[in-house]
Parts: C-alpha cells; sequence; structure tokens
C-alpha cells in the first residue's frame, strides 16, 4: 500500500516537470505576499502568535538545502539517487498564491549545498561544487553547463554532506565533514581509542575556503579556513558581524563506547549541539574535546583519556551558543527580513533534524529554533521557533518522525522557508501580525 | 508478501528438520536442534538485553533504524532471510558495505561485536529476528562458532 501512495506522488511530481530551459511566460507571476494564504492547519506547525504557514510542496524527494532568488523562486538540492535532471529542483509560485504550481529540474548528482550570491546558483554534490549563471530573473541561463567551481572533496558517506556559504568577499565555505564519529582506531568500535593525531584532519573535520569564481579548484587551491569541526551542515555567513557562523553536530556514542564512564542519561544529554563564530585558523577540537552544556567546559574525549570530569584542550575555541545533545543541526540562516517583528532581526534560525542518539531516552529537536542576536551581535538564549514537524508527541525511534527540518531560506518578502528531506515537503512560514 | 514467505521457511524447515529421524547427507554445520516455543522465548529474552546495550543506539527501540544512517532491522529481507551466516559474519565483522538494502543505502559504519560469546551472538540475532513484526528462526550457538571458526 505505501509504495502504492509513493509512486503515485513521484507519478505527480515528474508529470509537473517542465524543463528549465522552456521559458513560460511570466505574465500570470505575482509576488505579492499579501495573496499568499496560509493553511487551515498552518501546514501542522506550531507558531508563536502572528505566523502562519503553508506547505508550499509535497514529495519532492530528500529536499536538503533551499535558496530564493529575489523573484521568489525556490530552488532545492535534492540527496541521494535523484531523478535524471532532478538534482536541483526550481519550484514557481504562478499565482501569488504561495504554493508551487510549477516545478523543474536539473542536474544529475545528488548533495546538500545551495546557495545563491551575485547572480550565481551554486550547489553541491558529496563531492563537488558547481555554479550556474542566473539571468536578471533568477532563472539559470545553462543548466547543462555549469561551471566546476571544486572538485576532489573526501567522501566516505558518513558525514558526507558538503554544504556551502558565500561571504562579500568572493570566497565560498565548504563543510567537510569527518567519516568518523571520534576518530577511533576503528569507528564506533566500544572501548577504541583515538588516533594521535587524527589523521583525518588534514582533508575533513573542518570548513574549506575557495575562491567562488574560479575553475576545478581541490584541496591544494583551498585554506583549512577552520578545523576540529566534526561535521557541520548548517552554517551561513553573518553580515552584521561579517563572519563565518556554524553549527557542529556533536560526537555520538558516549555510553555505547565508554559504558562504564558515561551512564544511558549522560549519552543522550553529552555533548551540546553548538554555535560557533569562527575565525581563520580556528580549531573547535573535534576529537580530542566535545563540550558539555551543564559544566560549560570543554571535556577530554574518552578515547584520548577523559573520563567526563577531566577538561580539553585550552587552545581551542568556545562556542557562542550550547543547544542540547545529538539534535541534528542541519540548517543556519541569519535572518535579514522585514517582515517578522524586530526581534528576529539579524537573529539566527536553525533546522534541528531531531535525534537519534539520545536511546532509549525519547528523542529531541525536529524543530525550527531561534537565537535572537542583539545589535552587537551577541546572541541571546535560544527558544523553540517552529514546532510539530515530527507529527507525533514523542518520537521513540527516528523512524516515527513524520518530517525532518534540513534546510532554512529567507524569501525577498522576508517569508521564512523550511525543507524537509523526510517527506519532501517546503514550508513556508509569513507574519501578518495579530 | 515475499517477506513473508522468507520468513517462514526457515523455521519450516527446522520443524522438517526435526521430525528427520537420520539426515542422510552430513550437515555443514552440527544440526541445531530445534528450539522448542520455550527456549525461543528464552533467547529472545537474553537477546534483548545484548540488544539493548549494544546495537539500540543506532537500530532503534523500534527496530526501525534512522532514516538513510542505519538500516532497519524490522522487515528487513536481510534479517528474516535464510542466509544466518550472513548475520553471524556482520556481528562478528561489523560492517560497512554500502551494499543496497531493500533498495536503500545507509551511511554510518556498524562496528565489529566479536567480543561477545557465540551465546550472545546467537542470542541477540534470535532476538532481532522475532521481534517487532518479525518472525524467522533461531540462530544457535553452534552456527554462531561454526563462522566464527571459518572467518579467524
Ligand atoms: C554504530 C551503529 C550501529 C550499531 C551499534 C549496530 N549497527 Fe547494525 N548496522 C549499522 C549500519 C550503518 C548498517 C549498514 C551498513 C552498510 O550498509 O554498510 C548495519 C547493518 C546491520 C545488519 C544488516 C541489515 C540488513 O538489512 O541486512 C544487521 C543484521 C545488523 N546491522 C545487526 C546489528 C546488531 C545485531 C547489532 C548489535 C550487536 C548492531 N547491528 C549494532 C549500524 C549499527
Amino acid at each position: 500500500m505505501k509504495k502504492t501512495i509513493s509512486v503515485l506522488s513521484l507519478l505527480l511530481v515528474v508529470a509537473a516537470f517542465s524543463s528549465f530551459t522552456a521559458c513560460a511566460s511570466d505574465s500570470l507571476r505575482s509576488a505579492a505576499p499579501n495573496s499568499v494564504v496560509a493553511d487551515a492547519d498552518n501546514a501542522g506547525l506550531k507558531l508563536p502568535a502572528g505566523f502562519s504557514a503553508l506547505k508550499v510542496a509535497e514529495g519532492l524527494g530528500r529536499a536538503r538545502h533551499i535558496a530564493v532568488t529575489a523573484q521568489g523562486d525556490i530552488y532545492v538540492k535534492l540527496m541521494g539517487r535523484v531523478a535524471e535532471g532532478k538534482a536541483v529542483l526550481r519550484l514557481r509560485d504562478r499565482n501569488g498564491d504561495g504554493k508551487a504550481e510549477e516545478i523543474s529540474g536539473m542536474g544529475n548528482y545528488g548533495g546538500t549545498g545551495i546557495a545563491i550570491k551575485n547572480g550565481y546558483l551554486y550547489a553541491s554534490s558529496d563531492e563537488e561544487v558547481f555554479r550556474y549563471k542566473l539571468n536578471e530573473k533568477g532563472e539559470v541561463i545553462s543548466p547543462m553547463q555549469p561551471e566546476k567551481i571544486i572538485t576532489g572533496l573526501i567522501n566516505r558517506r558518513q558525514h558526507e554532506s558538503k554544504s556551502i556559504t558565500l561571504d562579500n568577499a568572493g570566497n565560498i565555505y565548504v563543510n567537510i565533514g569527518a567519516y568518523s564519529n571520534s576518530c577511533q582506531e576503528r569507528d564506533r568500535q566500544p572501548g577504541s581509542l583515538g588516533r594521535m593525531p587524527c589523521p583525518i584532519l588534514d582533508s575533513a573535520g573542518g570548513i574549506w575556503q575557495f575562491r567562488a569564481d574560479k575553475l576545478n579548484q581541490t584541496y591544494g587551491d583551498g585554506i583549512r579556513y577552520a578545523t576540529g569541526l566534526r561535521n557541520v551542515v548548517g552554517l551561513d555567513w553573518n553580515n552584521q558581524l561579517n563572519q563565518l557562523f556554524v553549527m557542529q553536530h556533536g560526537r555520538d556514542d558516549l555510553h555505547n563506547i565508554f559504558p562504564s564512564l558515561f551512564t544511558e542519561q549522560q549519552n543522550a544529554d553529552l555533548p551540546a549541539e553548538t554555535m560557533y563564530a569562527l575565525k581563520k585558523g580556528d580549531n573547535a577540537g573535534w576529537p580530542y574535546t566535545y563540550y558539555d552544556p551543564f559544566q560549560n567546559k570543554k571535556m577530554l574525549a574518552p578515547e584520548y583519556g577523559g573520563d567526563g570530569k577531566k577538561e580539553g584542550g585550552k587552545e581551542f575555541i568556545d562556542p557562542v551558543v550550547a543547544f542540547p545533545a545529538h539534535m541534528a543541526p542541519n540548517a543556519l540562516l541569519f535572518y535579514t527580513g522585514d517582515m517578522f517583528p524586530a526581534k528576529y532581526k539579524n537573529g539566527a534560525f536553525i533546522a534541528f533534524h531531531g535525534s537519534w542518539n539520545r536511546a532509549p531516552l525519547p528523542q529531541e529537536g525536529y524543530y525550527v529554533a531561534f537565537v535572537p542576536f542583539d545589535e552587537n551581535g551577541k546572541p541571546g538564549k535560544w527558544e523553540i521557533f517552529a514546532n510539530g514537524f515530527a507529527g507525533v508527541e514523542v518520537v521513540t525511534g527516528t523512524r516515527g518522525a513524520q518530517h525532518r527540518p534540513t534546510g532554512l531560506a529567507q524569501g525577498p518578502d522576508g517569508s521564512l522557508y523550511v525543507s524537509d528531506d523526510s517527506k519532501g515537503t517546503i514550508y513556508r512560514i509569513i507574519y501578518k501580525g495579530k | 508478501m515475499m517477506m513473508k514467505k522468507i520468513g517462514i521457511l526457515p523455521a519450516f524447515a527446522l520443524v522438517l528438520m526435526a521430525f528427520q529421524t537420520a539426515p542422510k547427507k552430513p550437515l555443514p554445520v552440527k544440526k541445531p536442534v530445534a528450539v522448542a516455543p520455550a527456549g525461543l522465548a528464552a533467547a529472545v529474552n537474553r537477546g534483548k538485553t545484548i540488544y539493548l546495550e549494544r546495537c539500540l543506539a543506532c537500530h532503534q527501540v523500534d527496530g526501525g533504524g534512522v532514516p538513510h544512517l542505519n538500516p532497519p532491522l524490522d522487515g528487513a529481507s536481510g534479517v528474516l532471510g535464510k542466509d544466518k551466516a550472513r548475520l553471524i559474519r556482520i556481528v562478528l565483522k561489523g560492517f560497512d558495505e554500502r551494499v543496497e538494502l531493500d533498495g536503500e543505502y545507509y551511511s554510518n559504519n556498524m562496528a565489529a561485536h566479536a567480543d561477545l560469546s557465540d551465546q550472545q551472538i546467537a542470542d541477540v540475532l534470535t532476538y532481532i529476528r522475532n521481534s517487532w513484526s518479525n518472525k524467522a528462526g533461531a540462530v544457535t550457538p553452534a552456527e554462531v562458532k561454526a563462522v566464527r571458526a571459518r572467518i579467524k
């Protein structure tokens, strides 16, 4: 039965596809944000007062990161095995009601990263980064001829997503996740100790900086901008501070690997998921340390002699915000729009994919959080902004979560878009006041 | 449909074997004694303890796994299948072959659990083959012992 339904919805999606190049008339398009209609049930989301939401599209597949053009088209990066010519989708709302009536696609590479900057669309596979020139309507001019700007990045399946963001000086930043949990001799083996020094850090476990306009760059052409970051899926350039911010996925399995040192409860609560404000050359400490949000300290990892009490190296940077463990921050977005109330300006939205490593305790996350930033760029207390993606009160097994927030983007009118890589839903959150 | 059939077959085979007196051909593995229902329940119970300690983190409480990361064991054709030696090998050697499992790929690494005894591995595999919606024949310590000897 399930099969039939998924095949059906796939057929519907495919039927709705047209080619990127077949450029239909724009006469029907309207950007008037006031005609956007929220779903009666707010797309199943719980939101602060004055906010409402709608599903722009559903059943797209593994919708990872998203980017919205100045004209309001949504580009969606799909992951894994993608249908021919459907690796990057373009969603277009033809009548201004907020729903996407037209879906077209291009590319044959699964991946996560997508970004728009200075008239180009950037998109990544798990090894490469491509870019496409956009015309003045925000449409890809040559969908079949992307420029390959970065190639040969390491992909050993674990932590394979190559998330990207760009600064205002012509650089692109790429996450290269560590293909390991904690750099053990044997990954995730109970009792196995850490390798010293961790050899993974030469080519992964950090953020690499490349030029946004140079072809065929690889490791030798880039700079290891920051290291000691296990896996960063969510990252964004903070324009208020002109600085790169990243969200790290903290390590797993403290109890499962060292059952005599950490309880199941400690395994569920440690370490924090962390937000870092990076400077060139920073080291965030993975795999040698992890961040304990109860002691507010960087602790020595048990693979390297730690026991939950010994502190780790002081040379590593501290996070600027610490969140509960294992919630898997998959996107970070600094909000610069005018639609939302003033408190949201320059603040950070974080899409938490939702945990699995808290088992046997209930899983957490599956929501979009918000961190206000003051006029000096100092973060305040974080809060849950949009909840209800999981569709159930308690997620005991990760399979039980209906939707999993993965990507964030800001629309030209200040709407916040959220992607879900479980059912392929694109949400749009709007504010119309009380 | 298909999965169900595969799952019932080994159990059926065991029952048949129990009724046969002397098998004509020598079996590759020392002939396992068919586990009586009470024995099965006890093995499942013991296996659950191992599962909670060693497997649950990745394959989850409900055996449902984590989409694209750790495969589900509940309803998995490989778990329910006849090839018990493959299951034993996975626990003894770990698994990171990135092969397609029921139409999906998974990106995490499963470590080896060779420090578990033959009895413990038999029990945990009997547990995953008889939990959630799964129903398949037990795995015996003798079968684990035979596979362990072969891969040494
Ligand atoms: C660290 C996470 C992790 C732990 C702990 C773990 N597994 Fe796995 N398991 C995996 C992953 C990942 C795969 C698939 C690997 C691949 O595709 O390369 C897998 C595959 C399997 C398979 C094959 C499934 C199929 O469809 O054929 C079985 C059986 C299995 N595991 C059983 C167990 C048992 C029993 C335990 C406990 C003794 C266990 N696993 C512990 C992650 C884990």
